[in-house]
């Protein structure tokens, strides 16, 4: 997209389809670019049309991310592969509590891909990214043959500053800490596998696809240093977000099953896939850690934002050489909640 | 969701826990073994076990499809998806079951083989029709539940008259596995004091083919349903009966389950499969009349005689002990295997296929009540 003089043949965005000629770095590129992406995501460092932006941050750290998506169906219920990179990739910024500034998107396009697809992707790419405040200022495309790609693959970067006086890592998790998430569990992941080629089934659950930078900022306000760390549990769902942590940090979890919210949808879906929502997949959630004395103050400020309205306290960090994450069942009883092996595969009967 | 939840409840359950503590006799144990892997699923899932007193041990038993699965069996599937002609198609938990050598269809697929996961057998027909030129092969695994919809599948394929469908057949049976049980002369195999009968299993067959065990071997059946508090009511129906001295067949799974079963589902099986003389189970070895096949009317949808397969046998480690786990002689962390060599990564038993395995249900549910077993080895690193 870093062409600033459209030129080539108009692009039939209704019924026309990629080209090898979309990545060749000539005229019908630079229609490409001009008129899906610039368009699409529009604002005054692109308009320079330079192969890269110039921004000032001001003081302070700066911290940086770079994510991939390859997510199919590329359309699914609550977004798409669009909003959930821009989404995504400020939240990889966000956990560590910085404030997220500018983003880059790379594209690699199948040769076939219908252009209208990638007008809508790149349209919620930059509707997603007004939201945010947090503009796409470079980026870069390239075609590649039939087959040697699905639809479309997204690469993206972010960086962003982080208050001063704030430490957040994986392994600042400390016994004592306080396990806060931020809502219902599951929902993304459902919402995806609802819309796959051979197991589609009804289901009114919705991605939960959200930028979670606004909500890290009501939190950062209100317990500040307090805050040991936060992560969004993507893919491998909560269990592999709390095993992670627990490893980096050399303690054991404990949480309780029954301060878990799963929404009735994502629960009855998952019992008839065989799946357990602890190791599906969200992308507009978080867990904190925090010192327990902030805990209640974290809370009350989560549950007054939009995106932390179902927050609640899950568990606790407790001390533990083997690094379990242990969990009370609703049921009264105890058990593991373990990391996967592999991908999570439904189970026959 | 209701009709599900109801059946988690925790005050529930421990008004059920309370009535088994009272009713347990404290001079005396108690060993209960769930056939079905989908008990012990739950049994570990959701920690039945921490609301049993200490004398009541559950052993958990082979019923588990994929587990039971053998090597050979699984060498075989492989060698038919590498065959550029073939489609393979599965229930998603096969898919990491190990073969001879470290292989499996996971890594098979990857290495360009047509394999496609679906989560019915009806899927397997339609890709069939939809791609004509392709021979579909419907690796058909598990007990008698999963045997209903492979019989429509092959009474489908033949309305329609299908000519690129078969079947890899790997139905098993439940009472013969149980028989097996009971009869396998181990002396080191402790004495079952009754058992969990399967729930899907038995809306089936229904409960009158477990007749046998207490009548000849006197030993309880309190067939239950899949959910925690079925189980923790069957357990309390078995404490009564040991504590009474009766051997019956009691239903808790009332509200699936009748004693004469699903008997359309069952004349559909009985018309399109017949008996094996043996079958090999995993942990298990060969057991007669245990398994089914295509009738002869059925033959040109049997992958096995379409292909010519002649199953090879393979064998398991020799440090394993799922035969000794298997029949509650050893526990999953008495095998020097357990947690090393053998994890859910890279199982090396039968019992550690699949998430209804026992040891892989102690590994990812139940380990951190054995400390010292995890850490004899790394835990993930």
């Amino acid at each position: 997209m870093n062409k600033s003089e459209p030129l080539g043949r108009k692009l039939d965005l209704r019924s026309g389809r990629v080209d090898l000629s979309h990545g060749s770095g000539g005229r019908a590129m630079a229609r490409l670019v001009a008129d899906v992406f610039h368009k699409a995501f529009d604002n005054e460092f692109l308009r320079a049309g330079n192969d890269q932006s110039v921004f000032d941050i001001g003081g302070g750290r700066m911290v940086m991310t770079t994510d991939g998506y390859v997510v199919s169906p590329l359309f699914f219920p609550g977004g798409d592969i669009g909003d959930l990179a821009v989404n995504g990739t400020i939240n990889d910024i966000a956990m560590a509590g910085a404030k997220p500034l500018y983003m880059s998107a790379s594209f690699i396009l199948e040769e076939g891909f219908p252009l209208a697809d990638l007008a809508r992707i790149a349209q919620s790419m930059g509707d997603a990214s007004r939201a945010a405040n947090v503009p796409i200022i470079t980026g870069d495309t390239k075609v590649v043959e039939h087959g040697k790609a699905d639809g479309v693959f997204i690469s993206t970067a972010c960086v962003g500053v982080v208050p001063p006086g704030l430490y957040l890592s994986g392994d600042q998790a400390r016994p004592g800490d306080v396990i806060l998430l931020s809502g219902s569990i599951g929902d993304h992941g459902v919402a995806v596998m609802s819309k796959r080629e051979n197991l589609s089934f009804e289901t009114q659950v919705l991605s939960d696809t959200a930028a979670l930078h606004d909500l890290v900022a009501v939190m950062v306000e209100a317990a500040g240093a307090s805050i040991r760390l936060m992560r969004d549990p993507t893919r491998g769902g909560l269990a592999a977000t709390l095993n992670e942590i627990a490893h980096q940090s050399r303690v054991g979890i404990r949480i309780d099953e029954a301060s878990i919210l799963v929404r009735p949808q994502v629960a009855a879906a998952c019992e008839l896939l065989g799946l357990d929502p602890l190791f599906v997949a969200n992308e507009g959630k978080l867990v904190v850690f925090v010192a327990p004395e902030a805990a209640d103050k974290l809370l009350a400020a989560m549950r007054a934002h939009p995106l932390g309205g179902d927050a609640a306290r899950i568990g606790a960090v407790i001390e533990d050489d083997h690094c379990f994450v242990q969990m009370t069942t609703a049921f009264g009883g105890g058990r593991i909640v373990d990391w996967l092996s592999g991908e999570q595969l439904p189970r026959i009967c | 969701m209701k009709h599900v939840d109801e059946y988690r409840d925790g005050n529930l359950a421990r008004g059920i826990a309370r009535r088994i503590a009272v009713e347990a006799r404290t001079e005396r144990s108690y060993r209960f073994m769930e056939f079905c892997g989908g008990h012990t699923h739950a049994i570990s899932r959701y920690g039945v076990e921490d609301l049993l007193p200490a004398n009541i041990r559950m052993i958990h038993g082979p019923g588990c499809p994929v587990c039971v699965l053998p090597m050979g069996r699984v060498d075989d599937a492989i060698a038919l998806a590498k065959r550029p002609e073939v489609t393979l198609c599965v229930y998603g938990d096969l898919m990491r079951v190990p073969g001879s050598n470290g292989s499996s269809l996971l890594k098979a697929k990857a290495a360009g083989a047509d394999i496609r996961m679906v989560y019915s057998t009806l899927d397997a027909i339609k890709i069939a029709e939809n791609e004509p030129a392709r021979q579909l092969v419907f690796f058909a695994i598990g007990f008698e539940t999963t045997t209903p919809p492979t019989a429509m599948a092959v009474r489908l394929a033949q309305k329609k008259r299908l000519t690129n469908f078969s079947i890899f057949c790997n139905h098993v049976l439940t009472p013969s596995a149980i028989q097996k049980i009971l009869q396998a002369g181990d002396p080191d195999a402790v004495e079952i004091d009754g058992f969990i009968g399967p729930a899907h299993v038995s809306t089936i067959i229904g409960t009158t083919p477990y007749q046998r065990f207490a009548t000849e071997f006197h030993k309880p059946v309190v067939v239950a349903g899949f959910e925690p508090l079925d189980v923790a009511q069957a357990i309390l129906m078995l404490v009564r009966q040991v504590n009474e001295g009766r051997a019956e067949i009691e239903n808790q799974y009332i509200r699936a389950v009748s004693a004469e079963g699903n008997r359309k589902a069952q004349a559909e099986i009985a018309d399109i499969f017949e008996l094996r003389e043996s079958f090999e189970w995993r942990g298990l070895g060969e057991i007669p009349r245990s398994a089914l096949r295509l009738r002869e009317p059925y033959a040109q949808f049997d992958a096995e005689r379409r292909f010519a397969i002649v199953t090879r046998p393979a064998r398991d480690n020799p440090a394993c002990e799922c035969g000794a786990i298997l029949r509650g002689s050893k526990r999953p962390q008495q095998c020097k295997l357990f947690g090393g060599a053998c994890t859910p990564e890279t199982p090396m038993g039968a019992c550690m296929v699949s998430s209804e395995g026992s040891c892989a249900a102690y590994w990812a549910y139940g380990r951190f009540r054995d400390r010292e077993t995890a850490s004899r080895k790394a835990v993930v690193s």
